[in-house]
């Protein structure tokens, strides 16, 4: 669906400096706006579904740069796309639309780097209420960072400087003259949709539109007329006057992320989000940037009215860039690794469904998250092995709390003792809640982050004996091998769809496990003893379960594979690869207990 | 003398009941005053001073104070660390008042929890607190090994979501004896703690070590006893991320076969205690 056929949409034409720019209107023209800029080589259509989603509560207003889509372009183009002018433009379109109120300015790319010079220059005091950039610095920053690893220039800081040199290949071939013009008008206009295909993952549509030649065309001229004079003799004063949210896709081969590195300098209220995508994410992120987008424009709203600060309210947390806002699912949260885990994305700022057998401890673990910085945590009563409550989780989970962007299968049960006194019940058991769960878990909430299409993260909890092998754990070794190899495989399944699979092998790790687990073989007092006993050993290991969730959060971020915890878990594991013979010299050994 | 007490209205209670009610009016007086900037030291010695002022002259232990996450002793590893360092208070932050004068020969061993302004997180732990006193009551009671309460505390603990932050005190104790002290011209402190105080405490540990329990209240094999008649001192002390709540407060072990007066708290009269009656009158 293109914009202009949104519902309600509706286009007014604003005349600036001699040219004409197109704009489009959005939703409620009472509510607060949110003005959305284009970056290069696009159009205002790059924003259609994040204007389709902010729409339901803002007023949304998007229009065509100078040059671009169905705006005019100056005469001459040379010189005509200065920031100056592309300023004067934005306060034509803000007095247009929102004559006595400041508007939330959003910008991506080309977007952005305009929006940096409206939230940096004293001319638009007072018109702008809160900034949005992405995969777009201020050329003036940008200088200053240029210049800063020039003049004392150490080993890191020329790396960052040849990093970033090299991913800005694209501008050097902007400034010759006529080429690029000539590329995209012939050839490279051509083939651009299979390009953001094929390299950026961004699905087909709407975008890019049909004035893409002419769009690219002209826009070369923001380069020219900008760059070099800007990077040459950057501002002195480029500080902003309104709050920033910077959202930095972590896969953007045009930006590094080192760009960003002394900008609280520059702002004073810098709120900074991450996102692991490529370099177009209103096209491959929307809902995710909807989200971020709106609630930063609602603090600000708040804030404007109260006059309280933002950095104030937001998350302290490890990762709150990365995971602020999200919905993450935990099974097994009613305590143990599980429940530290939930706390660690609670204190991050994502809102929690914690999910697990046992009631009152899931709801007074939602309580505490709520606590701690989630802005909702949600109790699910559900037993992971029963197939159909959790079809009834999911369908629940998607139609009141959204689709979930990180997932972590933790729940599980122990079972220890001997091969040939373990029943089949007792072997069924196990694998119904530490195998079937995780199956469960995977087959229903991955398809929906599949569906969705914008990425997600799938934790599951493996073990230390899935490689290390014990004649004490046959069957719950067995489970978490199972865990550990599903994993690797929906790796690479899902990797084409950008969702991130990992396994975290805990090892041993004083939680509640032991107090339940099943010894095969035993009576009940005897089994109450082995119980206290391997409470006992755990708890003087002690490694704590908030260790274990620091590590789950990491691995998210960096979307590593397979996550041994403590130091005897990385020990099987380096093992189990150096020599499986030591290790399985270690399985004959009977456990003291 | 104390653990020949029969019941609640023996005349020693009556001194203890005293100086228990002194110092935790001291912390309140004191935590009233904790200002944006006062540092633990500084309220460690606003503690002292107005005890002092009011006539005690000696100590079970010196007052503490943390401040911030070291309520929640985030990051001890030596007992050193106890003490109170130059961290200053700001707004939001919680903090805790603990200290143990005598006077009049009287020992009392007070934990005061506060938080300066609004904070839901300290004021869930706080309340929490509760099911720990009602717990521990009824355990003593029922005269059950002091280390198997202790694990049923630690149970609660960590069912409630919270980790169980008295194992960090020396001995991980949760309770400790408390006696009279003899009233000495002199009596110096060694590492905070007032040698009268430690000589009762040592005294205690001596005899109790022939017979078979042990004057501190530790996870350990030493306090598989049921509860020893006196006076103890304890002090559940939760921790959640960097925030920490405590009460500490003596309750009275007597050798009466009437369950009732078998374990009572030496008071209920204390501002947590009321603070949990008021919570209930609201809700």
């Amino acid at each position: 669906m293109s914009l202009r056929d949104l519902p309600g949409a509706r286009e007014r034409r604003v005349a600036t400096g001699g040219i004409e720019l197109c704009v489009i209107e959005l939703g409620d023209a009472a509510r607060p706006t949110i003005v959305l800029v284009h970056g290069y080589p696009d159009s205002k259509e790059v924003w259609t579904q994040v204007a389709r989603q902010l729409a339901e509560q803002w007023h949304v207003v998007l229009y065509d740069v100078r040059g671009h889509g169905r705006s005019t372009a100056p005469v001459p183009l040379r010189g005509g796309f200065t920031l100056e002018k592309l300023t004067d433009d934005f306060l034509a379109v803000a007095d247009a639309v929102s004559p006595d109120r400041p508007v939330h300015v959003v910008g991506h790319d080309w977007g952005s780097v305009q929006a940096w010079e409206f939230a940096t220059v004293s001319r638009t005091e007072g018109r702008i209420a809160s900034f949005t950039s992405m995969s777009g610095p201020s050329l003036d920053h940008f200088g200053h960072w240029i210049k800063q690893r020039m003049t004392r220039p150490t080993p890191r800081r020329v790396g960052q400087l040849l990093g970033q040199g090299a991913k800005s290949w694209y501008v050097y071939m902007l400034h010759t003259p006529v080429l690029p013009e000539l590329a995209w008008r012939g050839p490279l206009g051509k083939r651009w949709p299979r390009i953001l295909e094929r390299l950026e993952k961004v699905p087909p549509g709407d975008y890019p539109t049909p004035s893409l030649p002419d769009d690219a065309a002209h826009g070369a001229w923001l380069y020219r007329d900008n760059v070099r004079s800007r990077l040459r003799r950057p501002r002195a004063d480029a500080f902003a006057h309104v709050p920033v949210q910077l959202i930095t896709p972590t896969g953007d081969i045009f930006l590094s992320e080192q760009l960003y590195d002394g900008l609280d300098a520059w702002v004073p209220q810098l709120t900074r989000r991450s996102l692991p995508a490529k370099h177009w994410v209103p096209r491959t992120r929307p809902d995710q940037l909807a989200s971020w987008i709106g609630e930063f424009a609602a603090v600000n709203e708040t804030a404007l009215r109260d006059g309280v600060p933002v950095r104030d309210t937001a998350p302290q947390g490890a990762y709150a860039d990365r995971f602020g806002g999200q919905l993450v699912l935990v099974t097994g949260a009613a305590g143990g690794i599980g429940r530290a885990t939930a706390f660690a994305f609670a204190e991050a700022g994502a809102r929690v469904v914690v999910v697990d057998r046992d009631a009152e401890g899931a709801s007074r673990t939602a309580e505490l998250a709520r606590l701690i910085g989630a802005p909702a945590a949600w109790a699910e009563t559900v037993d992971v092995s029963d197939e159909q409550a959790m079809e009834k989780l999911a369908e629940k989970v998607a139609a009141e709390y959204g689709i979930v962007d990180v997932l972590v299968n933790n729940a599980g049960i122990g079972i220890s003792g001997s091969f040939l006194e373990t029943s089949t019940e007792e072997w069924r058991r196990v694998l119904d809640v530490n195998l079937w769960g995780v199956i469960h878990g995977c087959r229903l909430f991955g398809k929906q982050m599949a569906d969705r299409g914008q990425g997600g993260h799938i934790v599951n909890t493996a073990s230390a004996a899935a490689y290390q092998p014990s004649r004490a754990l046959p069957a719950y070794s067995t489970s978490k091998a199972a865990v550990l190899m599903l994993s690797e495989c929906l790796r690479a399944e899902l990797a084409e769809k950008s969702i991130g699979v990992s396994a975290i092998c805990p090892g041993i790790v004083n939680t509640n496990i032991t107090a339940t687990t099943r010894f095969a073989g035993t009576d009940a007092a005897e089994e109450q003893r082995l119980r206290k006993r391997t409470s006992k050993l755990y708890g003087m290991r002690n490694y704590p379960p908030e260790k274990v969730a620091d590590a789950i959060l990491r691995a998210v971020v960096r979307n590593q594979a397979v996550v041994p915890v403590t130091p005897e878990s990385h020990g099987a594991r380096f093992l189990s690869r150096l020599s499986p013979g030591a290790l399985r010299a270690a399985a004959r050994l009977k456990p003291p207990l | 003398m104390v653990s020949r007490v029969k019941d609640e209205r023996a005349p020693e209670l009556q001194g203890f009941r005293e100086v228990q009610r002194l110092a935790y009016a001291c912390a309140e007086a004191v935590a009233a005053r904790l200002k944006p900037g006062v540092t633990e030291r500084e309220a460690a010695r606003m503690q002292r001073e107005w005890l002092r002022e009011r006539g005690v002259r000696d100590w079970f232990h010196l007052p503490f104070a943390w401040f911030g996450d070291r309520t929640a002793f985030a990051g001890f590893k030596v007992p050193l660390q106890f003490f109170p360092t130059d961290r200053r208070l700001e707004p939001g932050m919680p903090f805790i008042l603990d200290m143990a004068p005598v006077y009049k020969g009287f020992t009392a061993d007070i934990g005061y929890s506060g938080c300066l302004g609004l904070h839901p997180l300290h004021d869930r732990l706080l309340a929490d607190l509760e099911a720990h006193r009602a717990l521990i009551l009824s355990e003593v009671r029922e005269r059950r090994p002091l280390r198997e309460i202790y694990e049923d505390v630690e149970r609660l603990m960590i069912r409630q979501g919270y980790a169980n932050r008295h194992r960090a005190y020396p001995f991980g104790v949760i309770a400790h004896k408390v006696d009279r002290v003899a009233e000495r011209r002199w009596s110096p402190h060694v590492f905070g703690f007032g040698t009268q105080s430690l000589k009762g405490l040592l005294s205690d540990a001596v005899h109790g070590h022939r017979d078979g329990w042990s004057p501190l209240w530790s996870p350990y094999r030493f306090s598989d006893h049921p509860p020893q008649p006196g006076l103890w001192a304890v002090e559940p002390h939760l921790g959640f991320r960097g925030t920490g709540a405590k009460f500490e407060e003596i309750l009275v072990v007597t050798d009466s076969r009437d369950p009732e007066q078998s374990a009572f708290w030496l008071d209920d009269d204390l501002p947590h205690v009321r603070r949990w009656a008021e919570e209930r009158v609201a809700a």
